[in-house]
């Protein structure tokens, strides 16, 4: 086949039905409060790290609800466990927890 | 005549309409109230929402068809004996009334903001609550507002909140905060309004449209983030902090007013009155209805009826449907026991 030198761009949707929960299964069954966010923002508005950094706790546990393990532990890898987000978070969710969990099990060879 | 009394601890929106309509079903009220005048929180409040009707004329209209009632001022409810749904009722100044069935209408308590310190309230020169601006309207008199060029309005102060305890979304505060934020858009028409929000909760008719008015005519700016923080800077602007959720930022803005939009919670009251009454409070303070469909008027305690926000955040229109059920439940809970 003639090559004409284009290529196909991998898709920037998010695929809902092959989206790779693996990491935020084993995260929301040790720590169900995952589950409780209502995207209110109050956690990254608070956080001592994201004027300056990409961390956000917010889209880091949106992100990884959609099966985008690898760019919610990029937003997370900044975090110094100040405590701020789990003071601020309107649901009282357990954010030092969640953080813990996800950057832990991420080294997880399965589920890379 | 039937000659029958109901007693209504109350003398709020609720208190008021079920009064009207239980006199011309033929019974005679009697209001306890524990503030020096009826009214409630209506008294507080200047315009409503969506039509911008005064909260006075709607008040005055209430008083005028509950004044065949028997009122109490200044007066709680210390004690009830309830001898089979028979019920004598002492009073804080010693006044013992007899009723034949009781309506609860005590509403809400307006969250205090103090509460919530991070916002400020009480500690910066510019940050006020709705119902500060309501009485500004009033007034016309407050030396927080001084011809504010930018102004922001946080929604869900203490709603919504885990951490004041309170679940509950208020309802009204939504609608309230677009309110007033073209209010205060007329009043200054330099001003430049912001409304902080987590969810944008129009959800009767006519509220779109005031929200699509305050969009699209007073150019009010709706910004998707819960204010984390709020602070003052040397030239008294108040300073505030959210995520933009919608472009994934942090954001900062300097402003001259701050409105915060405080919430309903349970009336302080319930946990004396309930163990009184033997009526339950649910897990959020508000009082247990028995069965929410088809109608939430009916207590654990026979005789006991309740009405209005007593049994969580309500509109005024809704609250004053609820209490027009509760006299209807009334009515027919009297004639069966008449013919029982």
């Amino acid at each position: 086949m003639a090559d004409f030198g284009f290529s196909l761009h991998p898709s920037s949707s998010i695929d809902l039905d092959n989206a790779d929960k693996r990491l935020y299964k084993i995260v929301s069954e040790l720590e169900p409060d995952i589950k409780k966010c209502i995207a209110c923002g109050s956690c990254t508005a608070s956080c001592s790290a994201s004027n300056l950094t990409k961390v956000s706790f917010r889209q880091a546990i949106l992100k990884l609800d959609r099966g985008l393990s690898e760019e919610a532990v990029m937003l997370l890898k900044g975090c110094m466990l100040c405590g701020k987000c789990t003071m601020t978070c309107p649901r009282g969710i357990n954010t030092r927890n969640i953080i813990n969990l996800i950057l832990r099990y991420s080294d997880n060879k399965k589920i890379k | 005549m039937s000659g029958k009394s109901v007693l209504i601890i109350g003398g709020g929106a609720a208190g008021l309409e079920s009064a009207a309509q239980l006199i011309s079903l033929g019974y005679k009220p009697v209001i306890v109230e524990k503030e020096e005048s009826l009214g409630g929180n209506i008294k507080n409040w200047d315009r409503l929402f969506p039509d911008g009707i005064e909260a006075k004329a709607v008040l005055d209209g209430l008083l005028k068809r509950s004044s065949f009632s028997d009122i109490y001022l200044n007066s709680n409810v210390i004690e009830v004996k309830n001898s089979n749904s028979n019920f004598t009722v002492t009073l804080s100044n010693n006044n013992v009334v007899k009723a034949d069935s009781i309506l609860i209408t005590t509403g809400f308590d307006v969250f205090k903001a103090e509460r919530k310190e991070e916002y400020g309230y009480g500690i910066y020169d510019h940050v006020i609550t709705n119902v500060d601006l309501e009485k500004f309207f009033l007034s016309k008199h407050d030396e927080r507002i001084n011809s504010p060029k930018k102004i922001g309005f946080v929604h869900c102060v203490g709603s919504r909140d885990e951490k004041i305890c309170n679940r509950n979304c208020s309802k009204v505060c939504c609608v309230t905060a677009v309110k007033q934020a073209i209010e205060l858009k007329e009043m200054f028409p330099d001003s430049q309004a912001y409304c902080f929000y987590m969810d944008l909760r129009m959800f009767n008719r006519g509220f779109e449209d005031i929200y699509l008015e305050a969009q699209s005519q007073h150019g009010v700016r709706f910004i998707r983030g819960r204010v984390s923080e709020v602070s003052e800077d040397i030239d008294k602007k108040v300073v505030v902090k959210c995520e933009d959720t919608l472009s994934s930022k942090p954001m900062k803005i300097k402003l001259d007013l701050l409105v915060l939009m405080s919430g309903m919670l349970n009336n302080s009251s319930s946990t004396q009155l309930s163990p009184v009454l033997g009526v339950k409070l649910a897990e959020d303070g508000f009082y247990k209805c028995e069965e929410t469909i088809p109608g939430g008027n009916k207590t654990n305690v026979n005789g006991v009826f309740i009405a209005g926000t007593a049994t969580g955040p309500k509109t005024l229109p809704e609250t004053i449907n609820d209490a027009r059920s509760a006299a209807i439940e009334i009515h027919n809970y009297l004639n069966s026991t008449i013919n029982g």
